[in-house]
């Protein structure tokens, strides 16, 4: 039995469900390290790193060049050895200038002293976390949120561990390859969690169109008596916390709180595979799989790069682009951030990067809608966008907060079934962001008297 | 470095699904093609005729408005179309051409386009047409020609008229009942589209198989028809016979499946599908029960039509995660 939730859409054609068939029979390949990375200080949410080294120095592979800047935030490290030289702004996918640490590589690979094994078992569970922060690992799902932060105030809340293996977006195989090729590096990662936050169960969820990891993965857990395979019928947004907690315990996350409120606890296949590295290898976050793939692309490939190298070389690996491009996204079709420049570097929760030629987008001039109810059906969170658009197109902030916008998890569902090719999540960022103004004014206000 | 001079950067999603406003408009017309063909192998080529007069009126009618007032031109979407070709299968084939193109255009102009056009009238403009035909020319309206009598193209005062199964349940007719195999197949007298069950039927498959329409609206408003026309017979019928040409005669098939299932003027949720389609049943029988008319089809879902908004209010999905679902599994 394959585990789901209601509503959802189910993104690409009949014989190619997801768009995934350019990549997913495809092995990672191992990019060659550039000669230069460009490493941000902030690769995940909360607050950037403080850099730790400055320009002209010398550092080595997996060296920590920027500290943690807070209890939500994550340190950075070298993903190559060789000298820093520069320590400014740099384009970030963000679209605006973050600070970077531009280190030229020696292409010795010179590993830092504090690369080594960790003796698990004689470790407390303090220094246990400490070391998954220490090695800067964050949610490698694309929502990068430090997973130290996420274990620790998951710890006594939650019973169970849900691995996120689900890769409903469209076009992405780098977890599918990820669960293909290195599943032992996943299931010890995962046992680890387990250790780490004492849950009675977890489960790896993976969709049913994976279902040639299957065999493998159980394989690996068989005996094991708390972490057990979640088989999941494809549907998009299968992989988003809430609908994930939701198709596999059948919990529903309050709405405004956490998953740690319904007792779970999300992590990325590649997170655990992360944890495993850090404590079997003590490497921290220094590689990423990537996959370059749509329709402009020469030959789409699953990548794997250092972090801090620049897209350019991830595009130059797969020849180039066939067809000029009319859309770059970094990540996935549906949730995916427009890109006007290849020269930004891969993150730690980088992807996927797609470049699109035709009209995949499919833009009209004057969209009308018709009422159909499509956006009802479809969306996930069981709200009804065709009002929210309603209110928001007339900025009725009230309708917009009375019909739930700030519940919207701007999955795309909605917008990609509408006929009328209406941009509803473009109307409601905008309608969150004024309801959020709102209520901060308004809380302003009311602290004034 | 790559050239991305071209690239557009939007909002995400960044891929959308085939179906269009266009494509749906296109099924609906597809889907009703057989009714078509079955109307002009009972009424003869007229029936072509007619249909493609109110198709053309209609376009013609949205264009011109659309060029009068200097709004972009909105015809591409074929919503014109299926009004043009609903309008036309809700009146009698001998209908003056004149009539019809009068009623196409309170359909389109004061119906649709002075609400502000496709996606914001709240009543089903085929059938505000249709009403203000039986209002003005009743007579004209109410005058069927029997099946496979001959009507000709141009003057039709000299058909041979007879009464609807409707109608003779009301007992405004002497005539006798068809059978209901005639009226399963359509051989019997009774608006251009509405005369073949069976057609209908195969239209309203060909919608759910392409998605275009659910089930909800249709099952709710035919079950409820059958059901309270099965507990309270009407025309001095058995209970069984009652409810079979309740729900195989008249315009209930046409009218749940095509005017009943319009996006624009039902409510958007399944829940609230199912709770219209019961108020059209109801209504429907109640009007062909107890009120003047021997056909409520027409009059239920306008009615119902006017509610929409209320029952879209009353019927929204509770989120997920709402706290009153919470404490129901706690």
């Amino acid at each position: 039995m394959a585990y789901t939730f209601r509503g959802g859409i189910h993104p690409g054609t009949h014989d190619d469900p997801g768009f995934k068939a350019a990549t997913n029979k495809k092995p990672i390949e191992i990019l060659k390290a550039p000669d230069k990375v460009v490493l941000p200080v902030s690769m995940h949410i909360g607050a950037p790193a403080k850099p730790l080294v400055k320009k002209g120095d010398i550092v080595d592979m997996g060296q920590m060049i920027a500290e943690a800047g807070g209890f939500v935030s994550a340190p950075v490290h070298a993903s190559v050895s060789g000298k820093v030289i520069e320590v400014a702004p740099r384009l970030h996918p963000n679209g605006s200038k973050v600070l970077s640490i531009v280190i030229e590589n020696d292409h010795e690979d010179r590993l830092h002293e504090s690369v080594k094994p960790k003796n698990f078992d004689a470790m407390s569970n303090d220094d246990r976390i400490q070391a998954i922060w220490d090695a800067g690992i964050v949610g490698h799902g694309g929502a990068t949120f430090p997973t130290h932060v996420k274990i620790k105030s998951g710890i006594g809340k939650c019973d169970t561990i849900l691995i996120n293996g689900a890769e409903c977006e469209p076009y992405i195989t780098s977890d599918h390859r990820l669960l293909l090729e290195r599943p032992e590096e996943i299931v010890e990662g995962v046992r680890y969690l387990v250790k780490i936050m004492a849950v009675k169960q977890a489960f790896i969820c993976i969709e049913l169109n994976k279902q040639d990891t299957f065999a493998k993965i159980e394989e690996l857990l068989a005996g094991d008596p708390v972490i057990k395979l979640a088989p999941l019928e494809c549907r998009y947004p299968q992989g988003a916390e809430k609908q994930l907690i939701n198709a596999v315990t059948g919990r529903e996350v309050p709405s405004g709180k956490l998953p740690a409120d319904a007792g779970c606890a999300v992590f990325n296949v590649d997170t655990a595979g992360a944890v495993y590295r850090c404590f079997a290898k003590g490497m921290p976050v220094l590689r990423r799989v990537v996959t370059i793939s749509g329709s402009a692309i020469a030959e789409p490939k699953n990548l794997e790069a250092r972090t801090g190298t620049l897209i350019t070389e991830l595009i130059d690996a797969c020849g180039g682009f066939k067809k000029a491009p009319n859309k770059l996204l970094a990540g996935g079709p549906m949730m995916g951030n427009a890109q006007f420049s290849t020269d930004t570097p891969v993150l730690k929760g980088t992807n996927a990067y797609l470049a699109f030629a035709e009209d995949e987008d499919k833009r009209v001039a004057n969209p009308t809608c018709i009422r159909c109810g499509r956006c009802v059906g479809v969306c996930p969170m069981h709200l009804t966008p065709v009002y929210m658009n309603m209110f928001a197109a007339e900025n009725n902030l009230e309708g917009c907060e009375e019909y739930d916008v700030l519940d919207c998890i701007e999955c795309g569902s909605c917008a990609y079934v509408c006929p009328a090719r209406i941009p509803l999540v473009q109307q409601f960022r905008v309608a969150k962001m004024r309801v959020q103004d709102k209520r901060r004014a308004e809380a302003a206000a009311a602290e004034k008297k | 470095m790559y050239d991305l001079s071209n690239v557009v950067i939007t909002s995400s999603p960044h891929i959308k699904s085939s179906e269009d406003t266009r494509s749906i408009m296109l099924d609906v017309v597809i889907a009703l093609i057989p009714s078509l063909c079955v109307s002009t192998y009972v009424f003869g080529p007229r029936a072509i005729v007619m249909t493609l007069v109110s198709i053309i009126a209609c376009v013609l009618f949205e264009a011109a408005y659309d060029k009068i007032l200097k709004k972009p031109s909105t015809i591409g979407d074929l919503s014109a179309v299926v009004t043009g070709t609903l309008l036309a299968f809700v009146v009698p084939v001998t209908l003056p051409y004149w009539m019809l193109i009068i009623g196409a255009g309170i359909s389109m102009i004061f119906a649709k386009c002075l609400f502000g056009g496709l996606g914001k009238n709240f009543i089903n403009p085929a059938l505000a047409g249709r009403a203000f035909l039986m209002a003005s020319w009743p007579v004209a309206m109410t005058t069927w020609v029997a099946a496979h009598g001959s009507v000709s193209l141009g003057s039709t005062a000299d058909a041979v008229s007879v009464a609807t199964p409707m109608a003779i349940l009301k007992g405004t007719s002497d005539d006798t009942l068809p059978s209901l195999l005639n009226m399963f197949l359509g051989q019997i007298g009774g608006s251009m589209g509405e005369v073949s069950a069976l057609a209908l039927l195969v239209g309203g498959a060909y919608l759910l198989y392409r998605k275009v329409i659910t089930i909800h609206i249709p099952a709710a408003y035919i079950l409820t028809v059958a059901v309270l026309t099965l507990i309270a017979p009407t025309g001095g019928l058995s209970n069984i016979q009652s409810m079979l040409y309740n729900v195989f005669g008249g315009g209930l098939m046409l009218g749940a499946i095509f005017m009943a299932t319009d996006y624009v003027t039902s409510p958007v949720s399944k829940k609230g599908q199912v709770v219209f389609g019961i108020g059209c049943g109801l209504l429907t029988f109640m009007i062909r029960k107890w009120g003047g008319y021997p056909e409520g089809v027409c009059y239920s879902i306008m009615i119902m039509n006017c509610t929409v908004w209320l029952i879209d209010k009353y019927t929204r999905p509770t989120k997920f995660g709402a706290p009153a679902k919470q404490k129901k599994e706690g």
